[in-house]
């Protein structure tokens, strides 16, 4: 078995038997990285010396059988989440020179558990985009193929694990961005419920919809992950206060027999969005047909709101991100434009130099949706939507365990494809807006490929909190498919 | 649905500059968005509860109790101007 094909399950067995050094493993991946990652770019920042430093004391820690949850085991991080002493941009000009001061909470249980941070990666800037075209540094490129874009937001963190640069990442997720590029990238992507895992130290984009999340190699890997990175945190006041099951518990329900019991619920509006490619088709009846003969019943539910979805979505996001980006200003961190005559220059010269074009224009469909005179109209009323939204899903689990869906209508686009019409970019992220929307947890697993070979994945949707499920019936799902090939061939 | 002027108007609320070249393109990007949005208008919305999502159910309180501070070489390390433990900016009262 070569380094760069271990999951974190497999690592970690190697590594605390002491088959494999810690140090070896992230030196090999960090060659890896140095070898194919100029092509893919799904790095912004290498933590090479400080990666094999850790990895050196996780050796020494092993020897001492002073072993934690992932000692060894290196992980790529999101440039979106604070680390301490380490760059974290968000992509953004406005962040290209920030050291973060303080390790954010997921950060912290990583590190207190013995991962090595081998690196942060791209994203589009602020969590603001659906292709991670929208960085300031580079665009990320599939590891399937150059020509296509890896997905977004956390595009670098699913390449990171397609190209199998490191044993997992962690993405975060705010209308599809765990799950989408990792569909794209063939790889396993978890939004988990709103307020399982603390927000302290992720830099907000929407505070009502963001969720950090693992992008793994496997279903068993995001379980681990899971369990680690959640639980109540007093710096996150939105976190929710529930115990954290051990979501690895989930795989012996279905060791015993197969998913016999479950039902899946497919949402009727779904099959009946414009523009879905037949491909997708194909590989979601595929699935269906998969885990119809695992036992699962399959019945038709319905989302009556599903065509609110987008447009809700695209006024709340924005308008909390008009006044989450506001305190980038130049005045205590981040870039500030120096040639300003007065404090509203230098607000104005400093974000309109820091931010790109998209993080603009969201800054200025919240700050005009706020405004006076327009509150009730734009955000009072996609509030209002917001809870049909929530209604539609509670009634929808009344008569279902999960619910199944694509991820997005279409594989993976060109790089360049849709960068003319935010609005076409914007109505790909259908089928995953609305998990943010209510709150709920969503995972996306690999299911067949398109004509071309670019990944295509199908999601599962379940209750708020109840993440067993979709790791239960995931984990089923992908045992029985068996893909031909599970990572781009290098 | 947007015009030139509302985008530097907006623009300036949000405290951004838009290039006047870009204005054009941004007052018609933004009418797009906001057209499509429009549909919201037809959802019957009569008795519906705003929602700020799932946790904003209960406030959550805390001991009032002084804490540790990390303190001035913590809080201004990426201070783009500082003067000792201060921040320095342009001037604001002219």
């Amino acid at each position: 078995m070569q380094y760069h094909e271990l999951t974190i399950g497999s690592a970690k067995k190697l590594l605390f038997d002491r088959k494999i050094s810690s140090f070896d493993l992230t030196s090999a991946l960090l060659d890896r990285i140095e070898t194919y990652d100029d092509k893919i770019g799904a790095f912004i920042t290498v933590d090479k010396d400080a990666a094999l430093k850790q990895a050196k004391k996780a050796d020494q820690d092993i020897l001492n059988n002073k072993v934690s949850g992932l000692t060894g085991v290196p992980i790529a991080l999101k440039d979106l989440l604070c680390t301490k002493g380490l760059k974290t941009t968000c992509a953004s000009k406005i962040l290209d020179n920030f050291i973060p001061q303080y390790d954010g909470t997921v950060v912290r249980k990583l590190k207190e558990n013995g991962a090595i941070i081998i690196g942060k990666t791209n994203m589009d800037e602020f969590a603001m985009g659906s292709s991670t075209e929208n960085s300031s540094y580079h665009v990320t490129t599939n590891p399937w193929n150059n020509a296509y874009v890896p997905g977004g937001s956390s595009g670098g963190s699913a390449a990171a694990v397609a190209a199998r640069f490191c044993c997992a990442a962690i993405g975060t997720d705010t209308g599809g961005s765990i799950r989408q590029p990792a569909s794209h990238c063939g790889v396993v992507g978890l939004k988990p419920t709103y307020g399982r895992v603390s927000r302290f130290g992720l830099v907000s984009y929407a505070s009502s919809l963001d969720q950090i999340g693992p992008i793994t190699k496997d279903v068993t890997d995001a379980a681990i992950l899971l369990n680690i990175i959640s639980g109540k945190d007093q710096m996150d006041s939105t976190s929710a206060s529930i115990d954290v099951p051990d979501f690895t518990k989930a795989f012996e329900q279905f060791e015993k027999g197969s998913l016999k019991g479950m039902t899946a619920g497919i949402p009727k509006e779904y099959m009946s969005v414009e523009g879905i490619d037949p491909e997708v088709e194909i590989v979601f009846n595929g699935a269906k047909k998969i885990l119809k003969e695992l036992g699962v019943e399959i019945k038709e539910i319905s989302l009556p709101h599903t065509d609110y979805v987008v447009a809700a979505y695209y006024i709340i996001a924005p308008c909390e991100a008009s006044s989450n980006l506001a305190r980038f200003d130049g005045v205590k961190y981040g870039f500030r434009d120096m040639a300003c005559d007065d404090l509203i220059d230098m607000y104005k010269k400093t974000k309109s130099k820091g931010f790109g074009p998209e993080v603009k224009r969201r800054i200025l469909i919240g700050t005009y949706a706020l405004s006076a005179g327009y509150y009730d109209a734009y955000y009072g009323r996609a509030s209002q939507v917001r809870t049909l939204i929530m209604e539609d899903f509670s009634t929808a689990f009344k008569a279902c365990d999960f619910i199944l869906s694509p991820v997005a209508p279409a594989p993976a686009f060109k790089i360049g494809e849709n960068m003319d019409d935010p609005l076409t970019m914007y109505l790909t992220d259908i089928f995953t807006l609305s998990a943010n929307m209510a709150g709920i947890p969503g995972i996306s697993i690999p299911a067949g490929y398109s004509s071309k070979g670019l990944p295509i994945g199908i999601q599962m949707m379940a209750n708020r909190f109840d993440e067993i499920s979709l790791l239960r019936a995931g984990y089923g799902f992908e045992k029985t498919i068996q893909l031909d090939k599970k990572f781009p061939d290098f | 649905m947007i015009s030139k002027d509302e985008v530097e108007k907006i623009a300036h609320l949000a405290r951004l500059e838009i290039d006047d070249s870009q204005k054009e393109k941004m007052a018609e990007q933004l009418s797009n968005i906001l057209q499509y949005i429009d549909k919201l208008k037809d959802v019957d919305v009569r008795g519906v509860k705003l929602s700020s999502g799932v946790a904003f159910m209960n406030n959550v309180f805390r001991e009032d109790e002084v804490g540790v501070s990390p303190g001035p070489c913590v809080t201004l390390a990426n201070a783009p101007e500082r003067d000792e433990d201060f921040y320095t900016v342009p001037r604001v009262v002219k």
